[in-house]
């Protein structure tokens, strides 16, 4: 009996694949592109977007960006590793509340209590978990770290005993309600449903003035475009491909000597880092953070951007995050009370119909490029098919 | 590439129960270094569950010791780590990413964090050596989803190799093979057991007895017999199992009877 050796004999002769990039995408190229793509991007949100909006509009376009970085996060999370958190509320939450903390102390001046703990909290000196928060040097840390705390705290315990998939869906949202509850109940302490209102300044300088608006919504678009960047490494990173080997198959990863929990861990802590500093940004560019902008139906809004932009991709829930923000505002313009149900159809048909969002279109579109020169193909192919048949001679 | 040293892997007194169900019974087995030992038996005689608790998977109880290290109460990935590998009946390459990504994943489970923080440039020697032993090192940039059954199981074969394992255990390899595969696969079995150890479970008379050294045959959770391929052949207890009844007709439907 001869030996047949699995490899087709010519192999052996072949010169192992360079670069070993994905079909039809050179490094250098791809490189390129990107740094295109990264210019386009800040040419539009720094020249473009200023010169064409209103200051009103542009003040909701700052506000949809904050949406689109927490969205980034949940790219990582979910897209990525398939994590589906209902609850990244809690994270832009802590971002903005600690944000808000510091802005509502520092409005009230050295010494001062914010006003609405006057008006209601009956309280004559500022709480102790309130005092950090007067400095910046505490506050501003806190905005990232405090939810990457929070989220480090949870996944360590939810993801080490195999929470995932709906329950892991179920019990993040359920986080949101906690939250939510826990903010309306000390309403002495956290201005509960009304939440911290009414924010004048933002590191001296006058929230009211359009042209500290402006500078305001720059730091934004200059973050989302830093977050990008990061995101990017981190998934053409080796760990972005364990991540989404992690997604796919989480006990096969383990098997390879892996702990999976970890892998998860990380992608979780730094999407509910970018939520918190999200929130931490919300803050100056609406003046507001309650309750109501952190709990369980924002925190579905968030996702539901994600999956119509395209989850799995870089820049997919950027773009639907704010398509889905600004069809938002303008629908509820025009036909109040319909926007919910439209939401919700386009949520069902998205994931019936699109279940790579609308980033993957662009990828079918190629597809059928591709798909157009069969001559090419074929040829490939034919090829592969012959070197097959004489690999094996007959056994 | 790897193996710096060969170790045998032996088994001792191992029992798994689920549910007061004794799935593996007091299984004990001495698989020499190097040894390409098949574990047959009749569905349900617990050779899964055997490799399920190998592995840590399942709770077990009894001794299993690879070399010097006990295994039964350790994680699956410490085990892992220990140089243990293993394939699942189903194959469970990771699809969405090519085939040069899943070898580089299986390669790295001891890769620091500031590693994984970085890109892959090139291709690591182990991978690509790997890639020439299974034979996809032209396919190493498609998508493992778009390969065929029998490569997806040199991808897993491969995927162990990388990862160093110096214990091998393959559940049905070549289940679904065409015979050029399965004959391949056979080589391939050959070539890794040089520096490593091999266990194979597999219903495939015909694969076993033009591959294996050893077999053991296990039956409701207990080793039946145990020695060459011959031997265990000759075993009228074997024959009675895979048959229901002592040796007396011909034993063509196993094909246990060459």
């Amino acid at each position: 009996m001869t030996a047949v050796t699995p490899a087709p004999p010519s192999t052996a002769v072949r010169p192992a694949p360079a670069g070993a990039v994905p079909p039809g995408r050179p490094a250098g190229r791809s490189r390129l592109r990107t740094l295109a793509g990264f210019a386009f991007g800040a040419a539009v949100l720094f020249a473009v977007a200023p010169l064409v909006l209103s200051d009103f509009r542009l003040a909701l376009l700052a506000k949809y960006l904050c949406v689109a970085m927490v969205a980034v996060g949940i790219g990582i999370a979910w897209g990525r590793g398939g994590m589906l958190t209902l609850g990244q509320g809690v994270f832009f939450g802590l971002g903005g509340y600690a944000m808000a903390m510091h802005l509502k102390l520092a409005d009230a001046g050295p010494g001062g209590m914010p006003d609405f703990m006057q008006l209601y909290g009956q309280l004559d000196e500022l709480p102790l978990w309130w005092r950090p928060f007067a400095s910046p040097w505490f506050a501003l840390p806190a905005t990232v770290l405090l939810p990457m705390a929070v989220a480090f705290g949870l996944g360590s315990l939810v993801f080490r005993r195999r929470v995932r998939g709906a329950y892991f869906a179920i019990l993040s949202q359920a986080l949101a309600a906690a939250m939510v509850i826990l903010l309306i109940g000390q309403q002495g302490t956290t201005g509960g449903t009304n939440g911290l209102t009414d924010i004048k300044g933002f590191f001296g300088y006058d929230l009211d003035d359009p042209v500290n608006q402006r500078m305001v919504y720059f730091i934004i678009a200059g973050t989302l475009l830093a977050l990008l960047a990061l995101t990017r490494q981190l998934i053409h990173s080796r760990y972005g491909e364990l991540l989404v080997a992690v997604r796919d198959g989480e006990e096969r990863v383990r098997f390879l000597g892996y702990d999976p929990a970890s892998v998860k861990l990380v992608a979780y802590v730094v999407a509910a880092g970018m939520a918190g500093l999200a929130g931490a940004l919300f803050v100056p560019a609406v003046g507001i953070i309650s309750p109501a902008l952190i709990g369980i139906v924002p925190s579905i809004e968030f996702v539901i951007g994600v999956a119509v932009g395209g989850r799995a991709s870089l820049l997919g829930p950027v773009l639907g995050a704010v398509a889905v923000a600004w069809a938002r505002t303008a629908l509820s313009e025009r036909f109040p009370g319909t926007w919910t149900y439209l939401q919700g159809l386009l949520f069902v048909v998205v994931v019936a119909f699109l279940p790579g969002g609308l980033a993957s279109l662009w990828a079918l579109a190629r597809r059928r490029d591709v798909a157009a020169q069969p001559l090419r193909r074929g040829r490939l192919s034919l090829g592969r098919r012959r070197a097959e048949r004489t690999e094996v001679p007959a056994a | 590439m790897s193996g710096e040293r060969l170790d045998g892997l032996s088994v001792r007194d191992v029992r798994v129960s689920f549910d007061g169900f004794t799935a593996v019974d007091g299984v004990s087995l001495e698989v020499p270094a190097g040894d390409i030992r098949f574990l047959i038996g009749p569905n349900g005689a617990g050779k899964t569950t055997l490799v399920d608790a190998i592995t840590g998977l399942v709770r077990a109880t009894g001794s299993v010791r690879f070399g010097d290290e006990e295994l039964l109460g350790r994680p699956v990935h410490r085990i892992s780590r220990l140089g243990i590998g293993r394939t699942f009946q189903t194959s469970t390459v990771f699809e969405e990413l090519s085939v040069l990504q899943n070898l580089d994943i299986a390669a790295g489970a001891r890769r620091s964090w500031a590693t994984l923080a970085r890109r892959r440039r090139g291709v690591p020697d182990e991978v690509a050596a790997a890639l020439e032993t299974i034979g996809l090192a032209e396919r190493a940039a498609h998508l493992a989803g778009t390969l065929a059954h029998g490569q997806k199981q040199w991808l897993e074969i491969g995927m162990l190799l990388v990862q160093d394992a110096r214990l091998l255990l393959l559940d049905e390899p070549v289940a679904g093979m065409s015979h050029e595969e399965r004959d391949a696969t056979g080589v391939l079995l050959e070539t890794v057991s040089r520096d490593r150890t091999v266990v194979v479970i597999e219903h495939d008379m015909d694969f076993l007895r033009r591959f294996a050294r050893s077999v053991t045959v296990l039956h409701a959770g207990r080793v039946l017999s145990e020695g060459t391929v011959a031997q265990v052949q000759a075993d009228p207890r074997v024959q009675e199992v895979y048959l229901g009844h002592p040796v007396d007709a011909g034993s063509a439907r196993t094909g246990l009877e060459a």
